[in-house]
């Protein structure tokens, strides 16, 4: 077990408890309970229904689809999925919350408790509980620097469909909270409920913070809301837990309240306007159905999910040989892992090898060669200039002894550039290895005869001129002989007296 | 269950209700006479009873994840007191 990570004030050390509520915007193209587009960046106003925009008389129509996501969200994390669940109206007053309630899941979530495995560099790897997830609608968005008299609201979002995944008070570190996002975003994008985007605010976290002292009950906590990165949760977190054991040290109670995060400043602060807000009065919408489900639509759900990022890392270790190491950087994020995959396919028929055998290499050409280039050029692996078939033949050029090391790393920088295929390329400027022992013996034999002083020096014991000889015959075939071959057939020539 | 006029108030206060002090009062007796009455019903014993939740008996009525609304911005500003560059204008909220 790794050191833990704790607060050190004037009377001794303080743990620090932590629980997130994830809100992430599901994946669909049109809102949770209206017809309007929820594309981001639209004119202001110019994707609102009236159902939105909560003018009087309109109806909200549940979306089958945000259904389907928050369920096969709640699969993914080994969730209970209650096929009875009911929305509630969530009531308080804000200029953009056109109809003065949200409409959320309170009593009845469609999911219940599940489970995510994490993993800290410093702390191994740890379970973090989920409590529940509800689906509920997001507000629209104000505008407060357009005017310095009015506030613009634009209820583009207005509607569009969140699942709050609320974890337990499992956390315990700013690292573990990072990796908890982390991971959750992993497998949100894996499976294409939500694009896990935090600039954009397609996923956000309300952290909530409290400090206790080894073996104490919880303390009181304060939440800290719509933090947008994970940088910014674990900067709010400790500064937010330093302030509460400075507050406690002095003798001083911590007040539950909401708190918001300045990351120009780095710290939180109370967000006072907000106090009687805590009442929302919940009750049960009136103007939706329950939300029933049955066991054939769970089970659909479930089929449709792919293999999870945790399951696919297990599978290149356990299956494919790989280092810890090598599979986590491969099924970071599913382009990644699709990328490997295809390639990996490639490189096994290729080589006619399973795929075991080739993996290690592919996996170290992909995370060496391919993401230092695709680094350098500032591009995704999705937009690769070079395509997993194209590494493929490339690899397969490697393991045929067709091109050397020095000879592949060229041939691949020119196949950045031309997205042209490898062997093409090798064929068209002759960048061949040669291991043909006649052209590279005649290439010998005009080193030896050219450097007649040095060979002389070399067979009166000056073993170490073998290299001297190994550099004049590579550089006489354009660095393309076969290095193996040259030592072979070198050895011969010069111990020939 | 039962309300005193503090709760009234502040009920008020959070439905954004305007009331005069001389309203709490007959306010507070008449909701609590509806609470009576609630409290009268709840003596009845529905142990054996399923709970209801819709009059209607329809569960999946859903809709397909179809755009089939929106484009509609001067509609959706019509009735707003102030509206600026597609935008509804309010009274500027400080946080």
């Amino acid at each position: 077990m790794a050191e833990t990570y704790t607060i050190e004030g004037r009377t001794g050390p303080w743990e620090v408890v932590l629980g997130l509520e994830v809100h992430a915007q599901v994946i669909s193209k049109s809102k949770l309970f209206s017809g309007a587009s929820t594309t981001f960046g639209g004119e202001p106003n110019s994707q609102v229904s009236l159902v939105d925009a909560a003018m009087p008389g309109m109806l909200p129509v549940l979306n089958g689809e945000c259904v389907r996501q928050a369920v096969r969200t709640g699969l993914a994390l080994g969730a209970k999925i209650n096929l009875w669940s009911r929305f509630d109206r969530k009531n308080y007053f804000y200029a953009d919350l056109p109809q003065g309630y949200q409409i959320s899941q309170f009593q009845h979530p469609i999911v219940g408790e599940g489970k995510l495995e994490i993993e800290t560099e410093e702390g191994g790897p740890r379970t973090v509980g989920i409590e529940r997830i509800h689906l509920e609608q997001d507000a629209g968005k104000s505008i407060h620097d357009l005017s310095p008299s009015a506030s613009y609201v634009d209820l583009n979002r207005s509607g569009v469909a969140l699942m709050e995944i609320v974890s337990k008070p499992d956390m315990r570190s700013p690292a573990e909270a990072g990796a908890y996002v982390t991971a959750l975003r992993q497998i949100v994008r894996a499976i294409g409920s939500c694009d896990g985007n935090m600039q954009e605010g397609s996923m956000r976290a309300d952290v909530n913070v409290s400090v206790r002292k080894a073996g104490e009950p919880f303390g009181t906590r304060c939440e800290i809301k719509n933090v947008n990165s994970i940088r910014f949760i674990q900067q709010a977190i400790a500064y937010e837990a330093r302030r509460q054991v400075e507050i406690l040290e002095d003798g001083g109670s911590i007040h539950q309240e909401t708190r918001l995060f300045d990351p120009d400043r780095g710290e939180t602060r109370s967000l006072r306007s907000k106090e009687d807000a805590h009442d929302y009065r919940y009750f049960p919408e009136p103007d939706l159905l329950p939300l029933e489900l049955t066991a054939e639509f769970v089970e659909e759900c479930r089929r449709s999910l792919p293999e999870l990022p945790g399951a696919r890392r297990a599978r290149y270790e356990a299956e494919l040989g790989l280092t810890p190491y090598l599979a986590g950087v491969l099924t970071a994020d599913q382009d990644s892992a699709d990328w490997f995959e295809a390639l990996l396919a490639d490189t096994a028929k290729r080589q006619g090898k399973p795929p075991r055998d080739v993996a290690e290499r592919a996996a170290n050409w992909m995370t060496g060669e391919l993401f230092g280039a695709l680094n350098k050029l500032g591009v995704e692996v999705a937009d690769s200039p070079v395509s997993p078939a194209q590494g493929g033949e490339l690899l397969a050029l490697l393991a045929d002894g067709t091109l050397s090391g020095p000879l592949a790393k060229q041939l691949f920088e020119i196949m950045l550039e031309t997205r042209e295929d490898p062997g093409a390329i090798a064929e068209a400027r002759g960048l061949k290895q040669v291991s043909d022992t006649g052209a590279l013996e005649t290439a010998i034999a005009q080193v030896m005869a050219a450097n007649a002083d040095k060979l002389a020096e070399y067979r009166s014991g000056k073993d170490k001129l073998f290299g001297f000889f190994v550099g004049q015959v590579m550089k006489a075939s354009g660095g393309k002989a076969n290095p193996a071959v040259v030592n072979d057939l070198l050895k011969k020539a010069l111990n020939q007296a | 269950m039962a309300v005193d006029e503090s709760m009234v108030a502040r009920v008020a206060g959070l439905a954004r209700l305007q009331l005069a002090a001389a309203e709490v009062e007959p306010l507070t007796r008449e909701l609590n006479n509806i609470l009576g009455w609630i409290d009268q019903l709840q003596a009845v014993d529905t142990g054996t009873v399923e709970p209801m939740t819709a009059v209607i008996p329809l569960t999946r009525e859903w809709r397909k994840d179809e755009v089939t609304d929106g484009d509609i911005q001067q509609d959706v500003l019509a009735n707003a007191p102030q509206s600026a560059h597609g935008f509804f204008a309010v009274p500027k909220v400080i946080e």
